[in-house]
């Protein structure tokens, strides 16, 4: 990463660009990585709820799941989970599983 | 409290709190940023103390933030947004405001406002803002190194109060800021845990509408993953067992009149109420405590819910 010179910043201290910490991949903080196995998932949201990084990520759509059908669906963004384990903790059906990295 | 998400489908879905952050990996506070940001929507002016959400959210040159964010130093968080929240009546009065109505909200964390921040928020609930002031419990000064605060909790360790045989971690009780705050007869002021998000929610959404009438306050407990010595994925575990234990009750103050939200509203009957050491016993800062000190702190507990009843019942 190339960080802008003294002068090439803004006065003040004035950050512009909104929500520019996604540059920073959090990926690498993880020991265990979540897997959620979506045939246990019951789409509670309880792990999209409480999720501190918000990479629990709802897809729209139409998920058949052996003969159920579901209107969502659960996904992490591994590039930011920084693998803290609350959505298997907080996970009903343990449809979410830690393994190691 | 107006219910305006009945269920967890009509939650907000937009994320208005960027990823890549630097709070720990099962930060509490991190949980209540994201639903602060998500409630308040995206018309709304952010005024951060210093604490563990402006140092980890804002590592120069980036930020987390996507709403308008101010952070000037520790004490002034809320003289600030009296400012900007002044600023927008002037220019609405000029004719020169053209955002709408836009919200003005103070994100401090327990350091911020039941300590340093004091002053300047007393002033600002006197002044009559309207200003949404959130504060984030985690009972001490957690980034830099958890020293006591006048939120910590009795008995509780921590690197300025270290357990020993004379001294057995905090020697003080917890301060009681709603008391001050409702003390100050602001329209609104509640409290919520990270643990009970459509609660959360909803009392973040009654304060800010509220605003329009004067100061708000809310104190949300966000448990903290270092400071606390639990494993990180018992976040929520901590801030659930906290307010079923009743050491956290949710309550609010809407216009002169106290009210007991579920669950909190069934405990005022002591043996509905989980048993304090469960709580305690997920936690390392709490490891050292005897039978007798937990039974002390039951009994302070007993006292705390005898005085909320009496306050209900006015």
């Amino acid at each position: 990463m190339t960080l802008p010179t003294a002068t090439e910043l803004p006065i003040g201290a004035v950050v512009t660009e909104p929500g520019s910490t996604r540059r920073n991949i959090t990926a690498g903080w993880r020991a265990l990585r979540p897997v959620i196995h979506d045939d246990r998932c019951v789409r509670c949201q309880l792990c999209w709820m409480y999720c501190p990084e918000g990479t629990i990520v709802e897809l729209k759509g139409v998920f058949k799941v052996g003969n159920r059908t579901y209107d969502t669906k659960y996904e992490i963004n591994y590039d930011y989970c920084k693998g803290c384990g609350i959505c298997a903790n907080e996970c009903p059906t343990k449809a979410i599983e830690m393994v190691p990295e | 409290m107006k219910v305006y998400y009945k269920t967890l489908k009509d939650l907000p879905r937009e994320e208005l709190f960027a990823p890549g952050h630097r709070m720990c990996a099962g930060c509490g506070a991190a949980i209540a940023m994201r639903w602060i940001t998500k409630t308040i929507g995206p018309n709304a002016i952010i005024a951060n103390a210093t604490g563990c959400v402006e140092v980890t959210t804002t590592p120069y040159p980036e930020t987390a933030w996507m709403h308008p964010y101010i952070h000037v130093a520790f004490e002034n968080s809320a003289a600030v947004a009296s400012g900007v929240e002044a600023a927008i009546k002037a220019l609405r009065r000029k004719g020169l405001w053209d955002a709408g109505d836009t919200k003005v909200v103070v994100i401090a964390g327990d350091g911020g406002t039941y300590d340093i921040g004091l002053q300047s928020l007393s002033g600002m609930l006197e002044r009559r803002h309207g200003v949404l002031y959130i504060l984030y419990d985690n009972e001490a000064y957690m980034n830099t190194g958890i020293q006591r605060s006048g939120s910590t909790p009795k008995f509780s360790w921590t690197t300025t109060t270290p357990v020993g045989t004379a001294v057995r971690g905090k020697i003080q009780w917890k301060k009681d800021i709603m008391g001050i705050v409702m003390a100050h007869r602001v329209p609104y002021a509640a409290t919520a845990s990270i643990s009970h998000i459509l609660d959360m929610v909803n009392k973040i959404k009654t304060a800010l509408e509220y605003t329009s009438e004067g100061p708000t306050f809310l104190h949300i407990f966000a448990p903290c993953v270092p400071g606390w010595r639990y494993p990180e994925n018992k976040t929520v575990e901590v801030a659930r067992l906290a307010v079923e234990t009743g050491y956290f009750p949710l309550y609010e103050w809407d216009h002169g009149k106290l009210k007991l939200n579920p669950p909190s509203n069934a405990h005022l009957d002591k043996s509905k109420r989980k048993p304090l050491k469960e709580y305690l016993k997920l936690q390392g800062r709490f490891a050292h405590l005897t039978d007798e000190e937990i039974a002390e702190l039951e009994k302070e507990l007993d006292a705390y819910w005898e005085y909320l009843g009496k306050l209900a019942q006015l």
